[in-house]
């Protein structure tokens, strides 16, 4: 503990001493959370919308101001044919074109089957789907809407489906998403500072200093890994505190639970960085591997954005490596359901692993000497 | 010239000499396109869901029936305990609960409107939301079939529905989010290994001192940067070659439009990575500085704002006119363009010229910094 301290110490001091580094450390994480909060989601709306009026009749006026009455459809434009479409698809001026055949006033009229046709951007096949859905479902209701006009029936017959949504009821994205942030931002600063404030002492040859004083290497490591510890976790407080201030996301569940949770994330993490430094001879190749650890797989593989599920069996059984992926479940429960420590026990339990085989194996690298 | 072609020789030696550097270099953008390109997926196929059938009739049975049959739904569980819900939730066993009511079918035979509800797991919104689409569409159409079938009844003769769509999707007819997703990832590495190299170009030869040897060398500002940006793009090329065999043999997926073109343009849109590293490197003092500012700054906004995964339409508006000034914005329309859609330069100039400007503008500018510095 004597030695451990002092270290800290120098440490934080170090921290300090470069208030740009720990701007950085602090202040960037809150500015994206609030960057990516409001700005981004998964919901489709506002799909541009081409539409070819072959028919140019009061109907079919109507059923294009349906469609762009909604909050789903916004008109682009009209086109008098189909030979642009090719270009307008392309060039991405419009997401779906809409063509409305020229006999369509008089095939409902007389009790035929107008056919539209839509031609729809599938590129992005989320937006591409929903908007298959939302036309479909908005053009059945108007050919609905026709056929009880005609026959002079009131109401009656019909099945309506009343949704209630649980734990996010207007669906906000930024409910879904902020425990994700929060787990990348954690993830990738303290992975990414631990390891280079341990390798930065490697390059500058600072190390071979450290190695004669009669400290062992574990207690260089603790000591370095304190201030780390302390700030992320001041980070992880902004950040919920942030979200609960600019987002309304309030902690269902027990906050010491999650600052438990969290702190048990941190120590692998730091462990994780602290077996980087101990691969790594320089800044640069530390970096890149931290980089290439957290960054792209805690987006992409912890369920943050694309479900688990969804993926192949194999790369499902990646995802079992990805510490973000238990954290995730955990600060989701917490968060969102305010449910206890017990249905995520294993997750839990799987990050605990994680940080005692990270310290273990790096503890391990280092006594080999791999430190100098 | 000379002076450049020495200083090259030293940078190449380096990197050569850098063995755990390379391999790095090379070999993550490979696994990383492999892991991401399939675990990227946002389909959402077979949503878990129960019924709580409080009916047991004809008529409730066809609408469960609808559900399975529509191929988006899996029945995890059929019960009549409302309670079971709430512990299925729970442990994320079900997305979405159907309850229909008694007297479901009695309403139905006496033409009223019953209400069946659905009960949805909103903590992840993007699965909540394309599960209630969908059951929203399975219960209008059976509606609709309901309604068609009363009308038939009361008013025999021929009856149709007054219209249909005919939807047909291009591109991407299967509408798999894979297709969507491999070009943005191919996109996003190109990005992260670049401005990962060059981030640190200069800043490491001012950390550890040398800089100020290559200041009293006659060698001039534009030179040394030519030297350092020479072999990262040499590298970046590289590395789009080796993603695009690799997302050829790992996905099959190759560009619909021409291959050279999107090489030719991939070389434009490292112009600006290059810039932005370089940008990053010559206002940092340390190592460890131009690694945060290049990750919390250039990329982690890059990733979010660009388009990859979440559509810049339905951003905040002010938010919209920013990712303007990100180049990895106009990349992704331009290299989603030529795979997905076949796209020539007469479609993407646009996107190309404003890499262009961008690219010079960045360069130029860390240019300028950097004499200035010196």
């Amino acid at each position: 503990m004597k030695i451990i301290l002092p270290i800290a110490k120098k440490e934080f001091r170090q921290i300090v001493r470069d208030p740009r580094t720990l701007g950085v450390l602090v202040f960037i994480p809150i500015f994206l959370l609030l960057m990516f909060g409001y700005a981004i989601s998964l919901d489709v709306k506002h799909i541009s919308l081409e539409v070819v009026d072959c028919s140019h009749t009061a109907a079919s006026r109507s059923l294009v101001r349906k469609l762009s009455a909604t909050e789903y459809f916004d008109i682009a434009g009209y086109a008098d044919s189909t030979d642009t479409a090719d270009y307008i698809l392309e060039s991405g001026e419009a997401e779906c074109i809409l063509v409305i055949p020229v006999d369509y006033h008089r095939q409902i009229t007389r009790g035929g089957t107008a056919e539209l046709q839509v031609l729809i951007d599938g590129s992005n096949s989320n937006i591409g789907a929903t908007a298959m859905g939302y036309i479909q479902r908005i053009i059945q209701d108007v050919s609905v809407q026709i056929l009880k006009g005609k026959r002079g029936m009131e109401t009656g017959g019909g099945v309506e489906l009343r949704s209630r949504v649980w734990f996010n009821p207007e669906l906000r994205s930024p409910v879904f998403l902020i425990p994700g942030l929060i787990s990348l931002i954690l993830m990738v600063t303290a992975v990414i500072s631990t390891a280079m404030s341990i390798v930065r002492e490697k390059e500058q040859g600072t190390m071979e200093q450290l190695i004669v004083a009669p400290i062992n290497p574990l207690q260089l490591v603790i000591g370095k890994t304190i201030p780390y510890t302390i700030l992320s976790l001041v980070i992880a407080v902004m950040i919920l505190m942030a979200g609960s201030i600019f987002f309304n996301i309030e902690i269902q569940g027990s906050f010491g639970l999650l600052m438990l949770v969290s702190f048990i994330f941190l120590l692998g993490c730091l462990g994780l960085g602290v077996l980087i430094s101990t691969i790594a001879d320089s800044q640069q190749v530390a970096f890149m591997l931290a980089t290439i650890i957290t960054l792209l797989p805690t987006f992409i593989l912890s369920g943050f954005i694309f479900p688990i599920k969804n993926m192949p069996v194999p790369i499902q059984a990646v995802t079992y490596i990805i510490p973000a992926r238990y954290y995730l479940v955990a600060l989701r429960g917490i968060m969102l359901k305010g449910t206890g420590i017990a249905p995520f026990l294993d997750d839990v339990a799987a990050l605990l692993l994680f940080a005692v085989l990270t310290m273990t194996v790096s503890a391990f690298r280092m006594k080999k000497g791999r430190l100098a | 010239m000379n002076i450049v072609k020495y200083f090259l020789s030293k940078e190449f030696s380096q990197l050569r000499r850098d063995k755990k550097m390379l391999p790095i270099v090379f070999i993550a953008p490979v696994i990383q396109l492999l892991l991401l390109g399939y675990a990227a997926n946002l389909d959402v196929e077979l949503i878990p869901i129960a019924v709580i059938d409080h009916d047991v009739s004809y008529e409730s049975r066809q609408l469960t029936d609808d559900f399975i049959q529509s191929g988006y739904f899996d029945l995890t569980a059929q019960s009549r305990d409302p309670r079971k819900i709430d512990e299925m939730i729970d442990r994320g066993e079900i997305v979405i609960a159907l309850v229909i009511p008694s007297g479901f079918q009695r309403d139905l035979k006496r033409g009223e409107s019953p209400t069946v509800q659905a009960i949805v797991d909103g903590a992840d919104a993007n699965t909540a939301t394309i599960a209630l689409n969908y059951a929203d569409i399975i219960v209008q159409k059976y509606s609709a079939a309901l309604t068609l079938s009363n009308l038939r009844a009361v008013s025999p003769g021929e009856l149709n529905m007054p219209i249909e769509v005919k939807p047909r999707v291009w591109y991407n007819p299967e509408l798999k989010s894979r297709n969507f997703m491999v070009p943005g990832i191919l996109a996003l590495l190109l990005m992260v290994m670049t401005m990962l190299l060059t981030s640190l170009a200069i800043v490491k030869e001012k950390e550890q001192g040398t800089l100020e040897h290559l200041n009293v060398t006659p060698i001039k500002p534009i030179q040394l940067i030519l030297g350092k940006l020479v072999p990262f793009s040499l590298i970046g090329m590289l590395d789009v070659l080796l993603v695009l065999a690799a997302s050829k043999l790992l996905f099959n997926l190759v560009p619909n439009g021409s291959i050279l073109l999107l090489i030719f343009l991939s070389a434009i849109f490292l112009l600006t990575t290059l810039g932005l590293g370089l940008l990053v490197s010559t206002v940092s003092r340390t190592q460890q500085q131009a690694m945060m500012s290049a990750v919390f700054f250039v990329m982690l906004p890059m990733i979010f704002l660009s388009g990859f995964a979440f559509p810049i339409e339905n951003m905040p508006k002010i938010i919209q006119y920013m990712t303007y000034a990100l180049p990895l914005r106009y990349y992704f329309v331009i290299i989603r363009g030529i795979f997905l859609k076949g796209a020539g330069l007469a479609v993407l100039w646009d996107e190309a010229l404003m890499l262009l400007l961008f690219g010079i503008l960045v360069l130029g500018f860390s240019i300028l910094r950097f004499k200035k510095r010196v």
